[in-house]
């Protein structure tokens, strides 16, 4: 993958904002003194007029979008996925969740790829918290393509939706032109029955590289991208477990309640199948450049090959 | 305010305080002292301003509310049966499985504006509505109700700052101010005081009135229609279990439901009052 082009999702979000603005005049946008960050501030220069800043106060940001719902409106609130999933989190469950408003959050700066501001910011728990919601739709795309496939879905898509972005550039390798995003549908890249990587955001081209090495050593590895954690594609899941035994989850969020989780939950209850989860681990991040940080927590292809082969004996 | 109309009001909110009882009893728990303090408020604006159609309570351009106190809803749920809502019977399945009426309120309610009961959060909601209002130039006013003790949560303060930010004039919150809240007084738990001028600082147009006089309650709601680009707020001093000798100014009542006895005699006292307003 020579000349790779990168791009971080939250630009896409920023991005997608704006270039949706006129198809849907119904959309509106919320930050909270992020906008510089979360590329909500594209949509800001463009739209003014439907751009509103709420301060640093997550908590409002939520409940006001909600309001604004009520009344048949598309907003959008942007903020860090720490603060959207965790700060907001009652307000999410219980004023958005409960009357199942048609909010979208779009929360960036997810996962341990926040890199230098550290454990605080690097929130790899918000998959967790936002799948615990009754009818919360959850989406992690895995590049720029995907991630402005989402923000339509997501408009598209009659109640609250929680988008998940990341500060890092990431490597487009989805065809733009190409491309079909199909909410809770996983999506099978590589065909393979050796073992199943299932992976989710900036893990997927993870996972493609991985499953390159892998094939060098005569290992077919299906690569499986997981775009929507929320509702899940069980079909994809229990037929990657079908046919390759093996399963591999790889996420940039805690192990403990998310991608890796809800296919447990999928295989456990219909087909017992050996699930090992790559992600981080029990423990908090800390502060670093983000591309070490993913390396040093084992978010890497290097990772995924020495996990894939130790599992299959290799 | 006219004499017959006032009287009018009156024996309305006298069957919404019946309603109240009622619901709270079958329920057997519930919250009925800061219900019947705000009793009155909910029968002026229901039956004297507010734009609702019963028959139609999605209508677009409808006058909100938001009840942020929320586990008051036997209040709400007694308000919209009597407007014709829904069956004044559902009050008897109040809290029940099965039932239409839920411990707090739910958007799916006929007439709930929004679900709410966890503290703090109707008010940013109630925001949402009113600047979703002045972007589309709609017609409607929100009104949000606040007890007194909900406003020391943080995220009331994050909403006001917004709201006068905003200069949402078509926002009207309530502040119920009975006084007190389930661990006590609210000056002895941790004081919210002063309200008016902590409102004042934030930039909200401030008024004070008494919540069981419907003159009073007619002049604050007027003066606050005038207020330009600020969002007003009405400080209501109220009596806590208003209406129910036994229940007024007790703390105990709370968030507890009457015994038979004490629901025949709490009947009985609103039976009286019913017959001497219409007598």
């Amino acid at each position: 993958m020579s000349e790779v082009v990168k791009k971080a999702t939250r630009e896409s979000y920023g991005e997608a904002l704006a270039e949706l603005a006129d198809k849907y005049e119904n959309l509106y946008v919320f930050d909270a003194d992020l906008a510089a960050a979360t590329k909500t501030g594209i949509f800001k220069k463009k739209y003014p007029e439907r751009f509103f800043d709420c301060g640093i106060a997550e908590a409002n940001m939520m409940g006001v979008a909600a309001g604004m719902a009520a009344t048949g409106k598309i907003p959008f609130a942007s903020t860090f996925a720490m603060f959207a999933a965790g700060r907001a989190y009652e307000i999410v469950r219980n004023t958005i969740g409960y009357p199942h408003l048609n909010v979208k959050i779009g929360a960036t700066h997810a996962g341990i790829s926040v890199g230098e501001d550290g454990a605080t910011h690097q929130c790899n728990e918000d998959i967790a918290l936002m799948r615990t919601i009754p009818g919360m739709t959850i989406i992690n795309p895995a590049d720029d393509v995907e991630a402005k496939a989402a923000v339509e879905a997501a408009i598209l898509h009659e109640g609250p939706v929680y988008m998940r972005f990341g500060r890092l550039a990431a490597p487009v390798f989805n065809n733009k032109e190409t491309y079909k995003f199909e909410l809770g549908k996983g999506i099978k890249l590589t065909d393979g029955d050796d073992i199943a990587i299932i992976a989710t955001g900036l893990m997927v081209s993870e996972a493609l590289t991985a499953a390159e090495e892998l094939k060098k050593d005569g290992i077919n590895a299906r690569v499986i991208n997981i775009h929507t954690i929320k509702p899940i594609d069980k079909e994809i899941i229990l037929k990657a477990a079908e046919d390759t035994g093996l399963l591999l989850t790889v996420e940039e969020h805690s192990v403990i309640g998310g991608l890796g989780s809800a296919v447990c939950d999928v295989v456990s209850e219909s087909l017992p199948t050996r699930v090992i989860k790559i992600g981080v681990n029990d423990e908090f991040g800390h502060s670093g450049p983000a591309v070490d940080l993913l390396k040093e927590f084992g978010l890497s292809s290097e990772n995924i090959v020495k996990t894939a082969k130790e599992a299959l004996g290799k | 305010m006219d004499a017959t109309i006032k009287k009018q009001l009156e024996i309305q909110a006298c069957k919404i305080r019946m309603g109240i009882i009622e619901g709270v009893y079958n329920a057997k728990s519930g919250h009925p002292g800061g219900s019947l303090s705000i009793a009155d408020t909910l029968t002026y604006l229901y039956f004297a301003k507010m734009n609702v159609d019963p028959k139609n309570p999605d209508m677009e351009d409808r006058d909100r509310l938001v009840l942020s106190k929320g586990h008051t809803a036997p209040a709400l749920y007694s308000t919209l049966a009597n407007k014709g809502f829904f069956a004044l019977d559902e009050l008897k399945s109040l809290r029940h499985i099965g039932a239409l009426l839920q411990g707090h309120p739910c958007i799916h309610i006929p007439g709930v504006d929004m679900s709410s009961g966890s503290l703090g959060q109707g008010i940013s909601a109630a925001c949402g509505m009113a600047l979703s209002g002045k972007i589309s130039n709609a017609p409607y006013k929100v009104y949000a109700i606040l007890g007194d003790g909900e406003i020391e949560e943080g995220q009331v303060w994050e909403a006001a700052m917004f709201a006068a930010h905003k200069e949402l004039d078509n926002l009207v919150a309530i502040v119920d101010n009975n006084g007190l809240q389930i661990d006590g007084a609210i000056e002895d738990v941790c004081s919210p005081y002063p309200i008016k001028e902590k409102f004042e600082a934030f930039g909200w147009h401030v008024i004070e009135t008494d919540a069981h006089d419907f003159d009073k309650l007619e002049a604050a709601f007027d003066e606050a229609e005038k207020i330009a680009k600020q969002p007003v707020v009405i400080i209501q001093k109220s009596v806590k279990g208003k209406g129910v000798s036994f229940m007024e100014n007790q703390v105990s009542w709370h968030g507890s439901a009457p015994n038979t006895e004490q629901y025949n005699q709490a009947m009985e006292e609103l039976n009286n009052t019913l017959k001497a307003l219409e007598g």
